[in-house]
């Protein structure tokens, strides 16, 4: 069993209009089948609504499920003894950098994951150190986190979740309200998390450039998962993206409009480098 | 009809140690019924620029003209600018209040005075105008979603009926579908009424697709100011200061650069693809 | 702009008196008002002047930073000064039409003068010398016997600190509403005091709802770092008292003692 399961997971919430009464019932999870190995780098896809930091929500025990069932390196979240293990072992992240920042200091936020856990002093400053510069947030230490831009919160963040050494980490859009810069910044801490540290990483996000490096890609809509797998497979099903309300870098992008017009093209390409070696080949292949 | 910021300073903070010139000697004109795309990183001086724009903030020094008047002279009517230039903030759903769709759109007219009848029209027109179904006017704004929400405070502006619409980052937040369908609604607007649209961004890939002329911003300053092709040329001095060009720029030179004779000064996908097909056609 | 209000702001330098433990500057900065009003001669405000000009000197602080900040409180201060000076009865020192200047005003007029600036320049040393956490610190640590009594000093301490850190997002927050409405033709200023009450509704209703939404998805984020409560939790930065800490409180001692004598038989 991989680290991150879950076994036809669905969530339900009940509608109620203003004078409380049901007016339905909402299915935001529809029968997830999730299996996610140790080490390996999860993207999960979809546009808003579609329910995947619903499902994200399931990992860390916020939500529970309504039907089926999710573990956490064999614990199942519904189990209340092991709630705290969950919630230690699998980090989250959220989408709002100001929204899960507690402490007034960098460090003092860093430390409230292991102070919560019953850490002794001396090791919460070892871990808050450790954690702070595989972010490259040392030097911000001492920081108020008011005064740090949104990639550097969001970093700042994941700090807060190493320091518990989690074994998963899962990222509920953490790149939504940043700029490009502060984008590449958090993607570049995370993909060095997995890389270096061998944490498993799920991602969640409308981004695409963001996954083009994941293991694997689960792509949501309504509830369900809608396509999965590899970056390749799924960015060379342009038409299909689009339908679910998502898109596709402009590279892969014009290599798929190129394609429809009759050059011959692999599919999937991702990186500018992948199209420039396929043109020059189709054009010496036409010449 | 048309903006002039003519020498403009922003200093804030200047009576402490901790002044910031968050801009620096702004020289513009914005003429009727251009669309213009501002980019700029974070801090880069975007967000205090527009605010100057309907007078909310006020230079140091310099002035802006608005149709030839000064916006800080004594008597100037300010109500009256903020109706004709129109600001859209980031995250303008945050500022919906009232019970109903239709109501908080009304909000805008109403402060100006107008009549209730020449109010509901107006609120009536600019949910048309963000493609806003009727079935949603008189539900809660609280209770659609975030790109719903996003329309109705859009609608919430332009029921000002304004000549100039600014809209700072109009789909932070979005998904790719959601960003497309407000910036389509937003380029189909401007092509019904005329109006000018001040575009800001940090993204060159949503601009180049829809604006006339890019205003890149840096440190506070203007540092392009030209026509998309012209701006994306300085691809390297973009990347200097935090930003890139469209991803199609360079594709296109990377093509050139392998000996393919491709034009490099092309800004969309559209364009790249014709470009590399008559490349790929002539060749033959 | 709101957020450039510098109040009894953390002033970030090196000192001893920002190195006190947070507890003796708490306690100290008590013990210091209250003999503000032990003392009733002008001996015992000498003193206090001295204790307090040595605080100043120790704290690192520039005095005129420290003035600066306080501009807003001139006022109510000139408001006591000005109605006690006036409305006291007693010996007439100077008569110009109505208004009559007495002994008896003039003396608890300038009393109460330097009453409130000592009092405000005192508990303002505190601020300025100790980030807003470690006083929240400080008091759940000095509360901690009220446990007993089922007062929940963990639970209302990590309420103030998280307050704290909210205060100047929303501060900011309020600013971009405001513009925002300001945008769509609203008037905060004119009319009267019921049309400006209205008018802050659509300030205040958008307020509202962005605090629940972020307490919301601040509540998420710290349960999904477990936390629960004050139990079971250590701490990153335990309070511990060292030597220069035992100093002070000697040095208050023997203030505080000075001051009890003087008010008894001075």
């Amino acid at each position: 069993m991989g680290i991150i399961k879950t076994d036809r997971l669905v969530f339900e919430y009940i509608r109620r209009d203003e004078e409380g009464n049901v007016e339905g019932i909402t299915r935001a999870v529809d029968e997830v089948d999730l299996d996610v190995k140790k080490g390996e780098f999860v993207a999960i896809l979809g546009h808003n609504g579609s329910g995947k930091s619903t499902l994200a929500k399931h990992i860390n025990a916020i939500l529970y499920p309504t039907e089926g069932s999710v573990w956490v390196d064999g614990m199942d979240t519904r189990e209340e003894k092991d709630l705290w293990n969950i919630r230690q072992e699998a980090g989250m992240v959220f989408q709002n950098p100001d929204n899960q920042i507690i402490g007034q200091v960098v460090e003092e936020d860093v430390g409230f994951g292991p102070e919560n856990m019953g850490v002794p002093t001396d090791e919460i400053w070892e871990r808050v150190e450790e954690s702070l510069k595989a972010v490259g947030m040392y030097q911000y230490r001492k920081f108020s986190p008011n005064k740090l831009s949104g990639g550097q919160k969001q970093r700042v963040s994941i700090a807060g979740v190493i320091a518990m050494h989690p074994k998963c980490i899962i990222l509920d859009e953490p790149t939504a309200m940043l700029d490009p810069n502060g984008r590449r910044e958090v993607v570049r801490a995370v993909r060095a998390l997995n890389d270096v540290e061998g944490i498993t990483v799920l991602l969640i996000t409308h981004y695409m450039e963001e996954i083009i490096h994941a293991d694997k890609v689960f792509v949501m809509d309504k509830g369900k998962v809608a396509m999965q797998g590899t970056p390749r497979e799924i960015f060379s099903q342009v038409e299909k993206l689009k339908q679910l309300r998502l898109d596709v870098p402009q590279v892969t992008l014009l290599a798929h409009e190129l394609k429809k017009s009759g050059v011959d093209l692999p599919a999937g390409i991702l990186t500018v480098e992948e199209l420039t070696q396929a043109l020059e080949h189709a054009q010496k292949y036409r010449h | 009809m048309s903006i002039i910021l003519d020498h403009v300073n922003y200093i804030y903070g200047s009576d402490t140690s901790l002044a910031v010139h968050a801009l620096k000697d702004i020289n513009l004109v914005i003429p009727d019924g251009q669309f213009i795309g501002l980019i700029g990183h974070t801090g880069s001086g975007k967000s205090t620029l527009v605010q100057h724009l309907n007078g909310l903030i006020k230079p140091s020094n310099g002035n802006i003209y608005f149709n030839g008047e000064d916006i800080h002279a004594q008597d100037y009517n300010k109500k009256k600018l903020r109706s004709k230039v129109g600001l859209v903030f980031q995250y303008p759903e945050h500022q919906l209040f009232e019970i109903d769709v239709f109501s908080d759109v009304c909000f805008g007219p109403k402060n100006l005075g107008l009549s209730r009848q020449e109010t509901e029209l107006r609120a009536y027109a600019a949910l048309k105008q963000v493609g806003l179904e009727d079935d949603y006017f008189y539900q809660s704004p609280f209770d659609l979603s975030g790109g719903q929400k996003r329309r109705v405070a859009i609608a919430g502006v332009l029921a000002m009926k304004p000549e100039i619409l600014v809209l700072d980052e109009p789909t932070a937040g979005l998904d790719p579908k959601g960003r497309d369908e407000i910036l389509d609604q937003i380029a189909k607007l401007k092509e019904e009424t005329g109006i000018t649209v001040i575009l800001v961004s940090h993204s060159m890939e949503d601009v180049a697709k829809y604006v006339e002329r890019i205003i890149v911003m840096n440190q506070g300053a203007v540092m392009l100011d030209d026509i998309p092709r012209e701006v994306f040329k300085h691809y390297k001095e973009l990347e200097e200061v935090g930003l890139a060009a469209p991803q199609v720029t360079y594709i296109m030179q990377a093509l050139s650069k392998k000996g393919m004779p491709v034009r490099t000064d092309v800004t969309t996908i559209a364009e790249a693809k014709d470009e590399i097909l008559r490349v790929l056609g002539s060749g033959r | 702009m709101l957020r450039d209000i510098t109040l009894g702001q953390y002033y970030q330098t090196d000192s001893v008196i920002h190195k006190l433990d947070p507890r003796v500057k708490l306690i100290a900065t008590i013990c210091f008002i209250i003999s503000l009003f032990i003392v009733k001669s002008w001996i015992g405000y000498a003193i206090a002047a001295v204790f307090l000009a040595v605080s100043i000197k120790l704290s690192k602080v520039p005095f005129k930073y420290m003035i600066k900040g306080m501009k807003a409180i001139v006022f109510i201060l000139l408001i006591t000064v000005v109605f006690n000076l006036f409305l006291t009865p007693g010996e007439v020192l100077v008569s110009v039409w109505k208004i009559r200047i007495t002994k008896e005003g003039l003396q608890t007029a300038v009393t109460m003068a330097v009453r409130l600036s000592f009092l405000i320049v005192g508990s303002s040393i505190m601020t300025l010398t100790t980030t807003p956490n470690s006083l929240t610190d400080a008091m759940e640590k000095l509360m901690k016997p009220l446990k007993v009594f089922k007062v929940p000093v963990h639970e209302v301490a990590m309420m103030m600190s998280i307050a704290l850190r909210f205060i100047p997002i929303l501060l900011e927050e309020t600013d971009k509403i405001m513009k925002a409405q300001i945008a769509r033709g609203a008037d905060f200023e004119s009319g009267n005091l019921i049309k400006k009450a209205k008018a802050m509704v659509p300030l205040l209703v958008p307020l509202f709802i962005s605090a629940f939404r972020r307490a919301n998805d601040l509540a998420m984020a710290m349960e999904a770092r477990c936390y629960r409560g004050g139990e079971h939790r250590t701490k990153m930065k335990p309070l511990k008292y060292a030597g220069r800490d035992r100093i002070a409180y000697g040095v208050l001692a023997a203030y505080f003692a000075v001051c009890i004598v003087i008010g008894i038989y001075l």
